[in-house]
């Protein structure tokens, strides 16, 4: 697993699921159709690969495409020309 | 094909139906003498008082006023006027002291000058809704105009948000706390004002305007609220008003803040989705492109999905049979 996909799961798990049984998602899995995450969580990831990884978010690129799986993620993130954490 | 006459309602047949049920409900299932409501000078609460009037007379209904230093002066002058109108005894609560003291202003005006330190006591603000109408997620813009007219726009980050959101929401929940004030001290019912379009779509603060003993319009579209006050002849500034939400000092229209659509549009997508017409069909009806409509029903289920939570009693580890 990339280490932006690895990442982002265990901020999920810690933040989102919280040691529950939580459903379990693949990286192409859909995390509003598994009702892993829901409005104001994206708005809670958003903040979160913000400061993770320094980049701005803009407004036309929250999507569900680039931010509603794993895979979408790391796409995205790619895209913008990031590939590790700056942060822990 | 999908027009707004679906929406028709009986007015008469209706205000009959609820009041009937409004009778049955508080006497014999709540035990109760009458009903207060707060009275915003909306077209629901006003719905809602003359409602409670014809079902249960004047003397047995109790408004209330409950004006903030953000709301506006012309809520206050038309709720008294449908109170008079209607001769519902009423009382006039200012909650700015209240709101003011249990920190309200303090902690938004805190979160906004975050983002504008520039921010002050002379300046107005609102939140407005992005994203959803569009395909996009849901996300909120903070705007701010400056005494001299000038505005601003950005997006809220997560924090300031919430801390916007939550403060903005003692106004409701204090409102609340004075509606059941005056329902214990006369042993009166709260009836709750929400319409279909906000009872759906979880537009409502819990424990503040979502609290309630009684609903009586809940299952109306705003397009049938609005047309039941036209026919019990409320005044014309509240048939024709547009909803707004009356809490930022911008003003703000609902449409703005949280639902996709204006509500005549939005109400007649809410019952499209409700009666399964394919998204092609309302396309047609609202003049959208059908990927648009798409997106309008992909974003009334995420509004009830992330706001199931308000409609639900408090979670019990295992069910108490004998309460319930």
């Amino acid at each position: 697993m990339s280490a932006i996909k690895s990442t982002v799961r265990a901020y999920i798990l810690e933040n989102f699921i919280m040691g529950g049984d939580g459903p379990a998602f693949t990286d192409s899995d859909s995390f509003m159709e598994l009702h892993v995450i829901d409005s104001t969580g994206f708005l809670e990831l958003v903040t979160f690969l913000e400061e993770t990884w320094n980049v701005v978010v803009e407004d036309a690129e929250m999507t569900p495409e680039n931010l509603d799986s794993l895979d979408g993620i790391e796409a995205y993130l790619r895209s913008k020309a990031v590939a590790m954490p700056c942060a822990a | 094909m999908l027009n707004p006459s679906v929406l028709d309602i009986d007015c008469a047949a209706e205000t009959e139906r609820i009041c009937r049920w409004m009778v049955q409900t508080v006497g014999q299932q709540l035990h109760k003498r009458g009903v207060v409501l707060g009275l915003s000078g909306g077209v629901d609460s006003s719905v809602c008082g003359a409602l409670a009037v014809r079902a249960f007379g004047p003397k047995k209904v109790f408004g209330l006023l409950m004006p903030e230093q953000d709301s506006s002066a012309a809520s206050e002058t038309l709720g008294a006027r449908v109170a008079q109108q209607w001769g519902i005894a009423h009382h006039l609560e200012n909650i700015a002291p209240t709101l003011q003291a249990i920190g309200c202003y303090r902690w938004r005006d805190e979160a906004i000058r975050a983002l504008v330190p520039d921010y002050a006591d002379d300046w107005k603000s609102k939140i407005v809704i992005k994203g959803g109408r569009d395909g996009g997620l849901n996300h909120f813009h903070l705007v701010v105009q400056s005494p001299e007219g000038e505005t601003s726009e950005r997006r809220l980050p997560i924090r300031e948000y919430l801390q916007v959101v939550s403060a903005t929401n003692f106004k409701q929940r204090v409102r609340k706390t004075v509606e059941y004030f005056h329902a214990d001290r006369l042993n009166y019912a709260v009836i709750g004002t929400p319409n279909r379009l906000e009872y759906d779509q979880g537009f409502f603060v819990k424990n503040g305007d979502g609290a309630a003993d009684l609903k009586p319009i809940a299952h109306l579209y705003k397009t049938q609220v609005y047309a039941l006050a036209r026919h019990l002849g409320l005044p014309d500034e509240v048939c024709n008003a547009m909803p707004t939400t009356d809490t930022y000092s911008l003003q703000q229209g609902q449409d703005e803040f949280y639902f996709a659509l204006p509500y005549d549009r939005m109400d007649l997508a809410l019952w499209a989705h409700n009666h399964a017409v394919p998204a092609a069909e309302l396309a047609t009806a609202l003049g959208l492109t059908e990927a648009q409509a798409g997106f309008v029903y992909a974003d009334i289920e995420a509004k009830r999905r992330g706001t199931r939570y308000l409609h639900a009693a408090p979670v019990l580890v295992e069910p108490v049979p004998e309460v319930q």
